[in-house]
């Protein structure tokens, strides 16, 4: 499945939320994602922005965890706006 | 008087009252210091329940033993290496489904298994209700609410804990099946797994973890002298999936 029909997760403004796809990731870094809960199917909040713009704070089943946009960026997925609903 | 010390291990998630727990058990007969050769906290701590002995280490907290930092390393190492009698794996009752994950690592690894969901009286304040029975079933081994900090559910735990020792409890932790392709990969390795191991580490586990094209544990295996594992890896590193 092409990556492009999605949004990046890196896209996603602070108050959002997004459902995970897809992890165009490999290795060991796919493997911790993982452990930290960034699984296709879930949703994750966006949190806050850190003061330079990166890394930026998600709400993971229950925990906060800053991801870097190089790890960002390659979760795609779907926003979720709340005028969507 | 021959005295038996039998070892537990703790493992968990950060943040889950694991180190409560542990000096809970414990008081003040612990010591701590670092792994051989790693900057990684080592904490052990003894305790008489009984009249047997105990040693427990409180392995770091990591949310998996797959990643391959330091921690998780250590926390792997030990699980199969050292072969605890039992490993408690706490879990966060208010987080469930994220501490899961190092559960089902853990059961994978080992059948002597008590799992351990602490923070009991944070979770009724939220209003989470967890099925402790439902839960025990499904994962096949014994499953103890308590509340390290209200020093809750810690007798049960205890007895639990002792009667594992003198197995008199069964278990059948749960088998997570994977798809086709990786349950037939399996398959083929099996056999040579075994033929190389034998019964001294859980070989559907090795397994997996050749399939997944993990170094870092052939590197361990190789230190406790498995030459002969060269052979295994060989074979799986033709076969591995490229992505799980």
């Amino acid at each position: 499945m092409a990556p492009t029909k999605f949004d990046r997760l890196s896209e996603a403004e602070p108050g959002e939320r997004f459902r995970i796809e897809k992890l165009d990731i490999e290795g060991t870094m796919k493997r911790r994602l993982l452990d930290l809960g960034f699984v296709p199917g879930c949703e994750v909040t966006v949190l806050q922005k850190s003061p330079l713009g990166d890394p930026t704070a998600y709400k993971v089943s229950n925990t906060t965890i800053a991801l870097r946009i190089e790890e960002s960026s390659n979760i795609y997925g779907e926003r979720i706006r709340d005028d969507n609903e | 008087m021959t005295t038996n010390e039998y070892t537990i291990a703790l493992a968990g998630n950060p943040n889950t009252g694991k180190s409560t727990l542990f000096n809970l058990l414990t008081g003040l007969r612990q010591h701590t210091g670092n792994w051989p050769g790693k900057t990684v906290v080592h904490a052990e701590g003894f305790f008489t329940y009984k009249d047997k002995q105990y040693k427990i280490i409180d392995l770091p907290g990591t949310y998996s033993l797959y990643s391959n930092s330091a921690d998780e390393e250590v926390a792997r190492d030990f699980i199969i290496f050292e072969k605890p009698d039992v490993t408690i794996v706490v879990l966060d009752a208010t987080a469930l489904e994220r501490n899961l994950n190092l559960a089902l690592q853990v059961l994978e690894m080992t059948n002597r298994v008590i799992v351990c969901v602490n923070l009991m009286d944070e979770a009724k304040k939220k209003g989470i209700r967890i099925d402790i029975a439902k839960l025990a079933k499904k994962l096949g081994v014994p499953v103890v609410p308590i509340s390290a900090r209200n020093e809750e559910g810690i007798d049960e735990l205890l007895d639990t804990i002792d009667l594992m020792i003198r197995g008199a409890i069964q278990t059948k932790p749960i088998v997570i099946p994977y798809s086709r392709s990786i349950e037939e990969k399996i398959a083929k390795l099996l056999p040579l797994v075994k033929e190389i191991v034998g019964d001294k580490y859980p070989a559907r586990w090795i397994a997996l973890r050749l399939l997944d094209g993990d170094t870092s544990l052939l590197d361990a295996l190789k230190q406790e002298n498995h030459h002969s594992f060269k052979e295994v890896a060989r074979y799986a590193s033709n076969r591995s999936a490229k992505s799980v």
